[in-house]
């Protein structure tokens, strides 16, 4: 058959058809908000649900609707303030000293051969570390009160950015820092214009882990000793089976924890909206 | 303000590289560059602007840089090198900063080497949405911004389409008749050198070594596409190259 004979080829038609099944769907995060507030919806309604019938013993699970008030309580009695502002002095500082030394740190590790080689063995070291068990040692350094609660938050959130920092800045294109070189741009002028932009996508997404384990480390530090604070709260109502006060304290906690996630979701929105 | 690299040997550890390479890059004439895969041309490219030092053998700037030239050998990449975060405007920007220049003297600057490469539509657009030759417009005019002596081009054009390269051909060939710059272009694409080069210099494959050295001296603005002239010396070219393409194809595959 000649190649002209192409045109009239017919195209098998009378067999069976087919549409080819789509396979191109997914792994491609879109904004569906709503969708975490319905999870949070249904399991809420469910516990409300099955306390309400009884499905569900009031040993097991307090109320929603119960915890919802001592909230509103502990807001009208003045309370919540006099524990929320104290944790999240502490929370704000201690993260605030811990995500700025891990990322200098970081960013030197990832610059400097020398500071690599000392310091990756350390921080692998320090890393696996509970921090919770060295507040005695911060209690004997840096004294009973807010000093070692700084510190234990400050040391809890170093070591996840330090080691989230220095894995962006290797990540950082070579060739645009080879392309800096080669236009004479200083070394200075590399590091922030290219190297520090560069690593932030990393950088962010290490101290969503950072700041996550802060909140952790702020409701230890406080459970060891502290006559306001959530975590104060939390133990106080813990020892007492206070159900409805100690869910009310754990509340407070998510919610702590979704404003973190959301401060940064709108910094990496704005920061990093060059990306494909 | 022309360029010699001089009598240039490389090893990386104990494979040669390069061998015995002298090439004049005379200023306001393009030179191409071609050979088969891994003959060393991006590596002697990265000799000519600095990047790296040849094992024996001397890069030398014959003469004074231009008036007002800030980086005297100025590369664009293959892959563009545009940063993500930064407009058109501010990737241009970036490399006038450092040398203090900044606010109307600037913007003068840009706004000239964006008509240059019409892109002054395009201004304030992100990389990611610019198509792939938009992409190394903003490079070439990245570079043209600092006025640079020699432009040193690392196979330029192979990331994108053969229409699109086509098209910045073009744009490269009206750009040099405007004002005629001094280039280092290295090419895989034979149609390209035999284009834009006034002088074409032909690489065996590895250890590298100048094969050949052809002149082309038609005048580029009056060199088009399929140009019967050109395609003879294409030809010329690919038949040089043909049995050192094969052997290095081989070689690679032996690795
Ligand atoms: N940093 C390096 N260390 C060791 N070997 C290298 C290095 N860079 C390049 N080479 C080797 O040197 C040889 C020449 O590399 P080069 O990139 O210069 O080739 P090329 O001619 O540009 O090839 P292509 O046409 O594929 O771009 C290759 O065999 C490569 O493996
Ligand atoms: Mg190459």
């Amino acid at each position: 058959m000649s190649d002209t004979a192409f045109a009239n080829t017919p195209l098998a038609e009378e067999t069976r058809q087919s549409e080819v099944r789509f396979r191109g769907g997914g792994f491609a995060p879109r904004n569906r908000r709503w969708v975490g507030f319905v999870v949070f919806a249904v399991l809420i309604g469910l516990a409300e649900i099955g306390t309400r019938t009884g499905f569900i013993s009031n040993l097991t699970l307090p109320r929603p609707s119960d915890v919802l008030e001592t909230i509103v309580q502990l807001y009208q009695s003045g309370l919540l303030f006099k524990h929320l502002v104290p944790s999240l002095t502490r929370l704000v500082v201690g993260a605030a000293l811990g995500a700025s030394i891990g990322i200098s740190v970081g960013v030197m590790v990832g610059l400097f051969s020398y500071v690599r080689a000392g310091l990756v063995p350390l921080l692998a070291a320090l890393f696996p570390i509970p921090k919770i068990a060295l507040l005695p040692l911060f209690v004997i350094w840096f004294g009973i009160d807010e000093g070692s609660k700084y510190a234990l938050i400050a040391f809890g959130t170093f070591t996840p950015t330090a080691v989230a920092t220095y894995s962006a800045v290797d990540n950082v294109d070579r060739s645009l820092i080879r392309m800096g070189q080669s236009f004479g741009l200083s070394w200075f002028s590399i590091v922030r214009k290219i190297v520090l932009p560069g690593a932030m996508p990393g950088i962010l997404s290490g101290l969503r882990i950072s700041l996550a384990i802060a909140i952790i480390l702020l409701v230890a530090a406080e459970m060891l000793g502290a006559q306001y604070g959530i975590g104060a709260y939390i133990l106080e109502a813990g020892s007492l089976y206070d159900l409805e006060r100690l869910f009310a304290g754990v509340v407070i906690l998510s919610l702590l924890g979704v404003l973190v996630s959301t401060v940064i979701g709108i910094i990496e929105r704005r920061l990093l909206g060059w990306r494909t | 303000m022309d360029i010699r690299l001089d009598a240039i040997n490389h090893f990386y550890g104990k494979t040669e590289i390069l061998k015995d390479i002298t090439i004049d890059i005379p200023s306001g004439k393009i030179v191409c560059l071609v050979g088969p895969s891994g003959c060393g041309k991006s590596t002697l490219l990265r000799f000519a602007g600095g990047l790296e030092k040849p094992t024996s053998g001397r890069v030398l700037q014959l003469g004074e840089p231009p008036e007002g030239c800030l980086n005297t050998l100025t590369y664009v990449f293959q892959d563009f090198a545009l940063l993500p975060w930064r407009s058109v405007r501010g990737n241009i920007s970036l490399v006038l900063e450092d040398h203090g220049i900044r606010g109307t003297k600037a913007d003068a600057i840009i706004t000239d080497v964006l008509a240059r490469t019409r892109l002054t539509d395009f201004d304030k657009a992100l990389p990611k949405q610019l198509s792939g030759g938009m992409k190394q417009r903003v490079a070439i005019a990245r570079a043209l911004a600092v006025n640079p002596a020699v432009l040193l081009m690392d196979e330029p054009l192979s990331a994108l389409d053969s229409q699109t390269r086509e098209l910045l051909m073009d744009d490269l060939v009206t750009l040099w008749t405007r004002t005629p710059f001094t280039a280092l272009y290295v090419t895989h694409n034979l149609a390209e050198a035999v284009r834009l080069g006034h002088r074409v210099v032909v690489l065996s494959r590895r250890p590298g070594r100048i094969r050949e050295i052809v002149e082309i001296d038609k005048p580029l603005a009056e060199r088009g596409y399929a140009d019967a002239d050109l395609e003879i010396i294409q030809k010329h070219l690919w038949d040089l190259m043909r049995d050192e393409a094969r052997a290095a194809e081989e070689e690679l595959i032996d690795v």
